[in-house]
């Protein structure tokens, strides 16, 4: 039912995505007398970055396995005591609709996804993370062929490897990362495989020596990769991978400035498992479809647009974390406290203003340091699948383009499906955009944030009144 | 892409009906160039279903578009059927109480009388045309001649024959003005970027086609309607016809601004099955709205209980070109020489778009229009 406008509605904020920027807000709020409702798809706090075993797998300290495990214990105990704040684990968010007096939060909920929730709050935060960005290469599609940070999450969640020699591949922090967590795990990682050189931090040194942490993470992987003894490979790309039933080798090519494949310098790595990713994109549809302003980040990736304070254009919705452009847990938390200072309406310290500055710029050299080069298109083939649930080849997007007057990726979903199956073009997004000769993605829109069972639409928001 | 001139026509709009327009003039060797501000098929084209119905319409000017489309879409097909994913599937309409049924006979039996093939199909039969229909209806009419395009690919491929025959196409400008001689005929349009001269000028410009014709100084009230279509998970084939209940005429024929919505479930090649579509007057606001989603996925539930546990995907949303009476502005505009008009086709446009190309390039080539076309004329509707 919906209530009437005198009646206070039941949270004064509700923040979608319970990782580190989730969580750090939900907890500053409601120590600031906020009533909050902090919702998750998975089974726990913590999101990406923090992501650990369900219980009952048995498995023992994940702490291991994480930089600033401390941190994240500490605001998960800062969340138990807080009266104010409620955790909801398995709320999928699938649309935030604006009601009069501010939001109706819809999510389907439980395991199977089975039962309809709709929670109303005069506030939205919007911390749902980042998803990872894959361009396709001949041979993306065999099994052992992995995203980097799906590599990682199978390991923090599961404890288990996608293989025994691992070839890691594409380009960004990420990669570091989920090679030293692997090989740490027991791998081998014969190959660490940088589309960049890595020189675009190093234009900006004063920015980098500002954030020493930052630093001492970057070298704690490169010490343990050396330990290994794990080759890097800068400025170059697997070009292909090999195999019939699964992996069994891939083919590494020097790639130029542009990332383009330079002829003659393919090499044969045998491996049972490629890790590959190319950076993450901002997951922001729900806000989006609200018509909330993006930006494009340094990266090439399409973030919501927020002011210093991190609202976004909507009026009542905010967003922390990677949905501003990605730039790792410790800025996710800074944004998440930044934020729940602001909903509160407290002033926040001179102090976490200049951290969060100070990340973000951080962040920023980054992600323009290893932006994908147009040139990577050089290492597709015709019948190389670009949209891998519809099985869409290159071939038949650059007819659509060519002969069929698509300039932009809506316009090439519609006329070759590229982007309609189950992942509703979070794979092939990218990849069709620069195919489409649009230049940069536009903003997601996505109606859903998820699927959801035609009983549950059915049902409508009036069967979660008591919610 | 540049045409070369000197240009016979100028066609403003590159959705289905556009791309029927130039198809049409191009085959009848009229020199055209397309323009639309966006891509192919970028408006509403890009964002309505794809069906070519005769049973919607009752007895009247737009049946008889609709009727000379049905044979012009088969024509159509042979050439590019697979590539416009063609589907002559038929409709299924059906009525839950007997009353309804009794509606949907005095109906069928008006269509007869001028060429519409409708079968009755008693409720005991009505599982054998489709398995999965819920149980208890009444009954419902089968119409053979009913079909399915995929109305982007159907718009790109009449675009890119008209091309091979000669016909230019430029996307990605907006046609900000049109030139008129001292006699007020048209001389041709301005975009953005150019001037491309013609002695005729087709408004296709769907929704929008009330600010063209304005720029050419004539009234016409193109309003947009907005709809909303369900899309689920990609399923094998459980709805084979395109399905609905026979509330939809009415809904379909109400000039109402309020939400109006009567399910229309069908099957697609590629697997999803599309759920339309709602009718509702709120201008261009794209805020999904939860009460149509409701309602939509409630009224699919009903005639195909089996849908229930399936994951929607998606849902879009488009704007139809209406106009006041629910009849399109096709043809020559009396007040405006050389300026013709091919819009406002509301939820049909992509069904009528064959026969609206064809009766203009006859009218543009001085033949007789194969079809009456005085009740599409654009200047019947009193200035505000
Ligand atoms: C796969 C992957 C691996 C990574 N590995 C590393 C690493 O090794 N080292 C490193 O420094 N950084 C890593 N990062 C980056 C790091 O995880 C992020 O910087 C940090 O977690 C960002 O915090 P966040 O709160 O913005 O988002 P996240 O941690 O991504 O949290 C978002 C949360 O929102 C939830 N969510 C999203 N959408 C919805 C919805 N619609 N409804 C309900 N819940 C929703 C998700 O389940 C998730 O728990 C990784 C990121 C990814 C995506
Ligand atoms: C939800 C929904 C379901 C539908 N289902 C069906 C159905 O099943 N069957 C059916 O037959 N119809 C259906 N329709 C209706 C059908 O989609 C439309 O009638 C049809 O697409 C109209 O085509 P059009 O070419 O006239 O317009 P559009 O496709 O909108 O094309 C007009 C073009 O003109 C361009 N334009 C406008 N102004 C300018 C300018 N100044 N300069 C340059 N270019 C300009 C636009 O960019 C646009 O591309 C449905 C519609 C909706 C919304």
């Amino acid at each position: 039912m919906p209530t009437s406008p005198s009646e206070p509605l039941p949270y004064d904020l509700a923040v979608v995505g319970a990782g580190p920027a989730g969580l750090a807000a939900a907890v500053t709020a409601a120590e600031l007398g906020l009533r909050c409702v902090l919702l998750d798809g998975g089974h726990s706090t913590g999101g990406q970055y923090y992501r650990h075993p369900a219980p009952g797998l048995g498995a023992a300290r994940p702490d291991r396995l994480h930089h600033g495990w401390s941190v994240y214990a500490g605001l998960a105990e800062r969340l138990s005591a807080a009266e104010r704040a409620e955790f909801r684990a398995g709320h999928q968010v699938w649309a935030l609709e604006r009601t009069g007096d501010g939001f109706a939060v819809h999510a389907t909920r439980g395991p199977e996804a089975a039962d309809r929730v709709t929670l109303r709050a005069r506030t939205v935060l919007l911390a749902a993370g980042a998803y990872e960005r894959q361009l396709p290469f001949p041979g993306w599609t065999l099994p052992g062929v992995v995203t980097a940070g799906g590599a990682q999450a199978m390991l923090k969640a599961g404890l288990v490897l996608p293989g025994r020699r691992i070839v890691v591949a594409g380009s960004g922090p990420l990669l570091l990362a989920a090679a030293s967590s692997l090989v740490t795990a027991g791998a081998d990682v014969p190959a660490v495989v940088e589309a960049t050189n890595y020189l675009g931090y190093a234009r900006r040194p004063g920015v980098l020596a500002a954030v020493p942490a930052k630093l001492v993470e970057g070298a704690g992987h490169g010490s343990a990769l050396l330990r290994h003894g794990v080759r890097l490979r800068p400025r170059s790309a697997v070009v292909e991978a090999h195999g019939t039933d699964r992996v069994t080798a891939v083919t590494v090519a020097r790639l130029d400035a542009e990332w383009r494949p330079l002829p003659g310098t393919e090499r044969r790595i045998d491996c049972d498992a490629l890790a590959v990713g190319h950076g993450l994109l901002p997951q922001i549809d729900l806000a989006t479809e609200l018509g909330a302003d993006t930006v494009t980040g340094p990266d090439g990736a399409v973030a919501l647009k927020v002011d210093a304070r991190l609202r976004t254009s909507v009026p009542g919705l905010w967003s922390a974390g990677e949905t501003n452009g990605v730039g790792g847990a410790d800025l996710a938390i800074a944004e998440g406290e930044l934020a729940g200072h602001a909903i509160a309406g407290a002033l926040p310290r001179a102090a976490l203003l200049r951290r969060r500055a100070r990340l973000r710029s951080f962040a920023d050299v980054m992600a323009a340091a290893h932006r994908p080069g147009p040139g990577w298109t050089g290492w597709l083939r015709p019948d190389t699948d670009v949209c891998r649930c519809e099985e869409v080849p290159v071939a038949k997007v650059r007819e659509a383009v060519e002969e069929l007057g698509a300039g932009d990726p809506r316009t090439v979903k519609l006329l070759t499906r590229a982007g309609m199956g189950w992942c509703q073009g979070r794979m092939c997004g990218p990849a069709v955009a620069c195919l489409s000769g649009s230049g940069e993605p536009g903003p997601d829109r996505r109606p859903f944030g998820c699927p959801v069972p035609l009983s549950q639409l059915a049902a409508g928001s009036a069967a979660a009144a008591g919610e | 892409m540049n045409p070369s001139p000197p240009l016979d026509v100028v066609v403003v709009g590159a959705g289905v009906v556009g791309a029927a327009c130039a198809y049409y003039a191009a085959r009848a060797g009229l020199a055209v160039a397309v323009v639309d501000r966006g891509p192919v098929a970028g408006g509403t084209t890009g964002a309505g279903e794809g069906n070519l119905l005769v049973s919607d319409k009752e007895p009247g000017p737009e049946l008889d578009l609709a009727l000379l489309s049905t044979r012009l879409w088969r024509e159509l097909a042979e050439r590019f059927g697979p590539a416009m994913e063609y589907e002559a599937k038929g409709g299924v309409v059906v009525s839950a109480t007997p009353d309804g049924q009794r509606a949907l006979r005095a109906f069928a039996a008006t269509q007869a009388a001028v060429g519409v093939d409708a079968e009755e199909v008693p409720a005991e039969r009505l599982r054998e045309l489709e398995p999965h229909l819920a149980p208890g209806l009444a009954g419902g009419f089968h119409y053979p001649q009913d079909a399915q395009v995929q109305p982007a690919l159907a718009a790109a491929h009449l675009l890119r024959e008209a091309r091979r025959m000669g016909a230019g196409l430029i996307t990605g400008e907006t046609v900000t003005a049109i030139d008129r001689g001292p006699d007020g005929a048209v001389r041709g349009v301005r975009t953005d970027r150019r001037r491309l001269a013609a002695p005729a000028v087709i408004n296709a410009a769907g929704t929008w086609g009330g600010e063209l014709a304005a720029l050419a100084g004539v009234h016409l009230p193109v309003l947009p309607r907005r709809g909303f279509v369900l899309v689920t998970e990609p399923l094998p084939r459980i709805v084979r016809h395109k399905v609905y209940a026979a509330d939809y005429v009415a809904d379909v024929a109400s000039g109402s601004a309020a939400l109006q919505t009567s399910a229309v479930v069908e099957g697609t090649p590629g697997g999803p099955v599309l759920i339309g579509a709602s009718r509702e007057r709120v201008g261009f606001d794209r805020t999904l709205s939860q009460e149509v989603l409701r309602r939509l996925a409630a009224q699919a539930a009903e005639l195909f209980p089996v849908l229930a546990d399936v994951a929607v995907l998606r849902a879009y949303r488009g704007f139809r070109p209406y106009l006041p009476d629910h009849l399109p502005a096709i043809g020559a505009d009396p007040r405006v020489p050389g300026l013709h008009h091919a819009c406002g086709h509301e939820g049909a446009g992509i069904g009528l778009a064959p026969a609206t190309g064809l009766l203009i390039s006859e009218q543009l080539t001085g033949k007789r229009p194969e079809l009456d076309l005085t009740p599409f004329r654009a200047d019947r509707f009193p200035a505000a």
